[in-house]
């Protein structure tokens, strides 16, 4: 075993005992918090594999946006500071959906290469990344922007009750709240 | 040179960078505040011109109990701090300070990662306002993650737009593709990026979050001691760290009027303070902007300026 195995082995401990915390703490932010830790530790993984853009990108996406606003959502809520043990949550469905499909993936994975070493493709850089994504793949990109844009468009649509159905709830609010137009991004 | 010795090397010049950079932009705050506004206190500590002030303030901050309140959430108050710190730390590792690979770790996507790391700082704020359990500090935080996460959109597009400009993403290469007519050329680029980042670092007149005539000192309320000395040091640093960007990204970095290979380093040091400086200079002259004028300045002035920014830069590549 090599450094780099080790490495990814911590990485991947790493992400699966954050990922276990986030759903079974009590404190709701902590759960974000540590949802933090989870996808950072996947971010590590990509970074391991040479995959930098893909890493940092991970990281600008998921830790500080994506989470980012899913803490902000807890904390207009009224979360407390403390435990909340009133949390409703079935625990065995979770986890038997949960734990049966990580086993049955882990299982495929290994069943399908068994031994089988594969040679890392050279460093993931940008410009490597750039000419696949605007080359072979445009098309899924450009479909993929489609859909963004449309979900764009819907929230801002959603957050206006003074667009759409024309004139009705027009006194329901002069502008689009701030965390819409956040969660429109 | 062996490899673990230059490590050392660049490791100690980033962490000196570190820890000398914010403290001679606190000292010059001291200053350039009390000249403008006619502040004497701080030209009072150690005799000659106020010089020992900072020091003054060091000692008072280290001397102070570092107090956490009952019912904050402890180690996500106690771990807030460092996680304001961090991401600019790591984000001066890769801007460089010179050419011929003078900087801490050159990288090929130095731009993106700089954004990246950059962008995890509003869970500090997030942090920090939550754990202190109290209904200032939360309102602060909501504030603060609400600005950040709105500045970050023009903040990414104009530094799109010199990456565009320059045909890569690493920091030196922008730099170096760097010509005096780009002053023109990205100058809205320029103008939103400087606003953003001020923004980002929450410096007035973007400081809603901090307001102390409405909500005490927002998500910093609670923080004493050594904590609330770290969160400082996370906004001086934010500056060095802006006014870096803005110098590497527009002024041309290292490129100055003669020697740019041998005075490099000067040059960019130089420009950095001179951002530094209008940075200070806009919080003794500026009034804070109300909650909605921030808002109302990021995405209807900002965001629209960034993205006709990128259409002409396109253009202009394109023409080219």
């Amino acid at each position: 075993m090599t450094g780099v195995d080790a490495l990814l082995l911590a990485l991947g401990a790493l992400a699966v005992g954050s990922a276990v915390l986030v759903v079974t703490t009590r404190h709701l932010v902590r759960a974000g918090l540590y949802l933090v830790v989870c996808l950072g530790a996947v971010a590590g993984m990509y970074l391991v594999l040479t995959a930098e853009l893909v890493a940092w990108v991970q990281v600008l996406i998921y830790v500080g946006a994506v989470v980012v606003l899913l803490l902000f959502a807890v904390m207009l809520t009224r979360a407390p500071v403390g435990a909340s043990d009133d949390l409703d949550r079935p625990g065995w469905p979770a986890a038997l959906i949960g734990g049966g499909v990580g086993l049955g993936l882990a299982a495929l994975l290994v069943d399908a290469y068994r031994w089988t070493t594969v040679e890392l493709p050279e460093a993931g850089s940008a410009e490597r990344i750039g000419a696949q994504v605007f080359g072979s793949w445009v098309l899924p990109f450009e479909v993929l922007s489609v859909l963004l844009l449309s979900a764009l468009v819907g929230a801002i649509v959603l957050s206006r009750p003074d667009i759409g159905s024309a004139g009705a709830d027009r006194s329901a609010g002069d502008g689009p709240a701030t965390e819409d137009r956040e969660r429109s991004r | 040179m062996p490899l673990w010795l230059e490590l050392v090397i660049r490791i100690g010049g980033v962490l000196a960078a570190f820890l000398i950079l914010p403290l001679l932009v606190g000292q010059a705050e001291h200053k350039v505040m009390a000249h403008m506004q006619g502040r004497l206190g701080p030209m009072y500590a150690g005799g000659f011109h106020g010089w020992a002030q900072l020091i003054a303030d060091g000692v008072k901050f280290v001397q102070k109990e570092d107090l956490t309140p009952r019912a904050a959430d402890r180690p996500v108050f106690r771990l807030a701090p460092a996680v304001a710190l961090v991401p600019y730390l790591l984000a001066l590792l890769v801007i460089p300070l010179g050419p011929n690979d003078l900087v801490g770790q050159p990288l090929d996507i130095g731009l993106f990662f700089v954004l990246a790391v950059v962008g995890v700082g509003v869970l500090a704020v997030l942090m920090s306002a939550w754990a202190s359990a109290n209904k200032y500090s939360l309102l602060g935080g909501v504030r603060g993650a609400a600005q950040l996460l709105g500045y970050e959109l023009p903040l990414v597009l104009a530094a799109a737009s010199v990456a565009m400009a320059a045909g890569t993403l690493s920091l030196s290469g922008i730099v170096e593709a760097w010509q005096p007519w780009w002053l023109i050329w990205q100058a809205p680029a320029m103008v939103v990026f400087f606003l953003a980042g001020l923004a980002e670092i929450r410096r007035p007149p973007f400081d809603m979050p901090v307001a102390d005539s409405e909500l005490v000192f927002g998500y910093l309320t609670e923080y004493s001691g050594l904590r609330f000395a770290f969160l400082l040091l996370a906004e001086y640093v934010g500056i060095v760290v802006i006014a870096a960007l803005t110098t590497v990204l527009f002024l041309g970095g290292w490129q100055g009027p003669f020697a740019d290979a041998q005075l490099g380093w000067l040059w960019t040091l130089l420009k950095v303070a001179a951002v530094s400086f209008v940075i200070i200079w806009l919080r003794v002259s500026y009034p804070r902007l109300r909650e909605d004028q921030l808002q109302r300045l990021c995405w209807l002035v900002l965001v629209p300026a960034a993205l006709a920014q990128l259409v002409l830069t396109a253009a202009v590549r394109l023409a080219l």
